[in-house]
């Protein structure tokens, strides 16, 4: 302890219960949160049986097996799940951004009839799962013979997740000091330059913000797309993973590789945002 | 550049009147100061100007043509805002040709007038930084050069300099002159910061709730105030004010007497005015003497405030309450120590009832010493 307390300056050796204590309850809270992932991944290199006798264990030389990513890459249409399920989330998730965005300025910053109203709708849009709405959706998109296509995923998504990114969006268009519209104002700038090149860039770590978590639920979303476009070009990962559960046997080992192939993609976009989002956050502290 | 003419010029805010019918004329070239207390309407009335707030009623004219209801950028002004307002994510450069670039100037012109206007405000090693590596001085003067690219018919300033420290504020003030002295541009400036108002103003408006006292120049301000409040406001530290009423009025000469008895004699034209009115006799500090003969009142020192220069006495003269002098800064003096002042009668103001100001006869003024 006296060798530790001579790199550590005293005030900091005070913090170390508490730092120690944040440290227990982040790491109690990682391995709840990845330990279904782990299980997933591992079993997924597992055969069958050493799937059932022992779900924890690492697969060793007798177990290991490719066979359930066989299976999922050169038996069914993988490709196109991912590939379907890519533009769905890119999509959607880039016009919530972009409305949000719209949305949040111009409820902020422009006073007009009915901005109350929408800004009370938004809020009941956060309230009211979409869910509740599926019949009605539904039949939306039967009369607009949108069934079985993606532009019904994509729409369906930007609903869901406009409300929440047009009310965090709003907070931080509210911090963005009036002085600079005003003077791009002054500059003679028009209104969507002024949205385009000066607020969407101070925007950018809040959006990275919406972006993961509007992400997230679009890309493991199953209803959705059970309802609206089920049929065989149109599946998105998640309900391509449903053809190896059947109703009698269920062929984990190829649900278990799709599983793990499917978060690589969403992995690689979450790692994307994050880099924004903590550029974004740390940014403006260091002067 | 241009001449701005306000004509009765209105606003209100829902029920609120701010601005009571401002009229207002500025001359080409000319720097304007407008300064009152906080929430006079100053910087509504600048806002009225840029157009980024709409004028109630009234006709604002700039180069003789009616702006209402135009755009900031169709008025041909520039606005230098208090916490500068610059871009956060573009550098020095891209702050200044921003609004130069989007209304579609061609890059070499656009390159020059940025050049240019950061070499007279000698800025042009930060063209590359972002407005976060610059210090408050910098950052002033890129807002400044954002102002100046756009050759505007008027500048508006509000309150630059007070987010600057002291002697940031003292330089930069004085650069200010200088560039308005190089541009000859038409200057309007609000700030609440008389000593601003005093050193770069050609022509000082002062405003009292959403009303304007009185217009004029610095020393006109200082000499011949209209209005209480304005000789109160002009002057540091402000002019001491003393309840009096007349014993004998006259067009020359006009007797006082204070509460407590004392005796004033004042070179003022009270002839207006009858034996026994109420008036409020006004006493600058830098006027009252330890060594006159004329008007001496005694009093005990409270408080000294040395300034090196100068100091300030804070006297407690019973009665009529503490008053202020401006004391050379060699004297002697200490707190608890008894004191006798005086001040001459043609260096003393006075105000009716109503806070009007009445005409001082042959006022000791710098330009009557000139006579």
């Amino acid at each position: 302890m006296k060798l530790f307390s001579r790199f550590i300056p005293s005030s900091r050796m005070r913090q170390v219960p508490k730092s120690v204590t944040v440290h227990a309850v982040l790491l109690a809270y990682t391995v709840i949160a990845l330990f279904p992932i782990i299980v997933v991944v591992i079993n997924a290199f597992k055969e069958r049986r050493a799937i059932f006798r022992d779900p924890l264990g690492l697969p060793d030389s007798d177990s290991f097996t490719l066979v359930g990513f066989q299976q999922v890459l050169l038996r069914s249409d993988f490709g196109l799940y991912s590939w379907n399920s890519l533009v769905v989330t890119i999509l959607a998730v880039g016009l919530v951004l972009l409305l949000g965005a719209m949305a949040a300025w111009a409820l902020t910053e422009y006073k007009f009839k009915g901005n109350l109203l929408i800004t009370f709708l938004f809020a009941m849009g956060i309230m009211i799962p979409i869910r509740l709405g599926t019949v009605s959706i539904l039949s939306l998109m039967v009369n607009l013979d949108l069934v079985n296509t993606l532009t019904a995923l994509v729409l369906v998504y930007i609903a869901q997740g406009l409300p929440l990114a047009v009310y965090i969006l709003s907070e931080f268009v509210r911090t963005i000091p009036k002085e600079l519209t005003e003077a791009a104002r002054c500059d003679s700038v028009s209104e969507y330059k002024i949205f385009f090149c000066v607020i969407l860039p101070l925007l950018k770590p809040a959006m990275a913000t919406v972006a993961v978590f509007t992400m997230i639920p679009i890309w493991n979303d199953l209803w959705f797309p059970l309802i609206l476009a089920p049929g065989e070009e149109t599946r998105t990962i998640t309900l391509g993973v449903q053809q190896f559960v059947g109703q009698y046997v269920t062929d984990w080992n190829s649900v278990l590789s799709a599983l793990t192939l499917a978060i690589v993609p969403v992995l690689i976009l979450y790692t994307i945002f994050s880099r924004q989002l903590i550029r974004g956050l740390t940014s403006g502290a260091v002067k | 550049m241009a001449s701005v003419k306000l004509n009765n010029i209105k606003k209100r805010f829902g029920d609120v009147d701010v601005l009571h019918g401002i009229d207002l004329d500025i001359k080409d070239g000319e720097f304007v100061v407008l300064i009152g207390e906080s929430g006079c309407g100053k910087s509504t009335l600048l806002r009225l100007l840029s157009g980024l707030e709409d004028i109630t009623e009234g006709d604002l004219y700039i180069d003789d043509e009616r702006v209402n209801g135009r755009s900031p950028a169709k008025r041909g002004i520039a606005m230098v805002f208090q916490s500068y307002a610059l871009y956060p994510h573009m550098n020095v450069f891209k702050n200044m040709a921003f609004g130069l670039k989007i209304s579609g100037k061609d890059k070499a012109f656009v390159n020059n007038k940025v050049m240019e206007a950061a070499k007279k405000l000698k800025i042009d090693h930060l063209l590359e930084r972002l407005p976060r590596e610059l210090s408050g001085g910098q950052r002033q003067r890129v807002a400044i050069g954002r102002a100046i690219v756009r050759d505007p018919k008027v500048f508006l300033f509000d309150e630059p300099l007070s987010n600057l420290d002291a002697s940031l504020r003292v330089q930069t003030r004085v650069e200010l002159g200088k560039l308005h002295q190089e541009l000859k541009a038409t200057v309007v400036y609000v700030t609440h910061d008389q000593v601003e108002a005093m050193t770069l103003g050609d022509k000082i408006v002062v405003m009292n709730k959403g009303r304007v006292e009185q217009v004029g120049a610095p020393l006109d301000l200082y000499h011949h105030p209209k209005t209480q409040f304005v000789a109160g406001f002009i002057g540091s530290p402000k002019m001491n004010f003393l309840k009096a009423k007349i014993s004998q009025s006259g067009a020359e000469n006009t007797q006082l007497v204070l509460e407590s008895g004392r005796v004033i004699q004042a070179s003022i034209d009270t002839s207006s005015l009858n034996q026994g009115d109420i008036v409020q006799l006004g006493m600058r500090p830098e006027h009252m003497a330890l060594n006159c003969e004329s008007n001496i009142v005694e009093g005990k020192v409270t408080l000294i405030e040395h300034l090196g220069e100068l100091s300030y006495l804070y006297v407690d003269i019973g009665q009529e309450g503490e008053m202020v002098l401006k004391v050379d800064g060699d004297n002697q003096h200490q707190a608890g120590d008894k004191i006798t002042f005086g001040i001459q009668p043609n260096r003393l103001y006075l105000f009716d009832h109503q806070g009007k100001a009445l005409t001082r006869v042959n006022a000791h003024t710098s330009a009557t010493i000139l006579l």
